[in-house]
């Protein structure tokens, strides 16, 4: 059974990378990166099980504390265009 | 009892396989930046949710439980902080809604 959940989740990191391959803006592409952030965490959660060594859900943890992080500081970048003082927005790509 | 519960694991994990795999099918298939973000918080919710109930059921009282406790409380207060900060990213770039009225602007 935790197999199955585990082929549901990588059919979902699938399709998210189809998403972030194909996505029009940037922002598809960071929103389809946080998706597979998320999955994979439960991705290490469920083979932490499916495995029988839960020691898995560290990694888990701190997965999704750089996935977080990652996220935000993407979004920070192509908003401002710079990872130090919000000024103003530039047009970076 | 035992079979009792390892039956509501199941379904629990299922549900959350199927839960995830609808918000990524929606992440495929919706026609813009906001309806697939709209879609992309089902995987987060209620997908991620579901799956992490079904291994608490499967775990029982112990430490593994406290641990996806924390994942699920990680997930639940850093993922409306992504989808908000993208929101606010793409509404500050100028990325509109494919429906929105032209004048007023108000996501």
């Amino acid at each position: 059974m935790f197999t199955a959940a585990a082929l549901a989740l990588l059919v979902t990191v699938a399709l998210a990378l189809v998403r972030a391959l194909a996505g029009p803006t940037v922002f598809d592409r960071a929103q389809a990166a946080n998706t597979i952030g998320t999955v994979a965490m439960l991705l290490l959660a469920v083979i932490g099980f499916l495995t029988g060594r839960p020691d898995f859900l560290d990694l888990a943890i701190v997965y999704g504390l750089l996935n977080v992080v990652g996220t935000i500081a993407v979004l920070k970048f192509f908003r401002y265009g710079d990872l130090g003082e919000p000024g103003d927005e530039t047009t970076t790509r | 009892m035992s079979a009792l519960i390892d039956v509501a694991s199941w379904v629990l994990l299922l549900a959350g396989g199927a839960f995830c795999m609808i918000g990524g099918l929606g992440l495929v298939r919706m026609p813009d930046f906001f309806t697939r973000m709209h879609a992309a918080s089902v995987t987060d919710t209620l997908g991620a949710g579901l799956m992490l109930l079904g291994l608490m059921l499967q775990a029982g009282f112990s430490l593994v439980t406290v641990k996806l406790i924390v994942v699920g409380l990680l997930i639940f207060f850093t993922s409306p902080t992504a989808t908000h900060a993208l929101a606010q990213a793409a509404l500050a770039r100028g990325l509109q809604p494919l429906l929105a009225p032209q004048e007023e602007e108000d996501a």
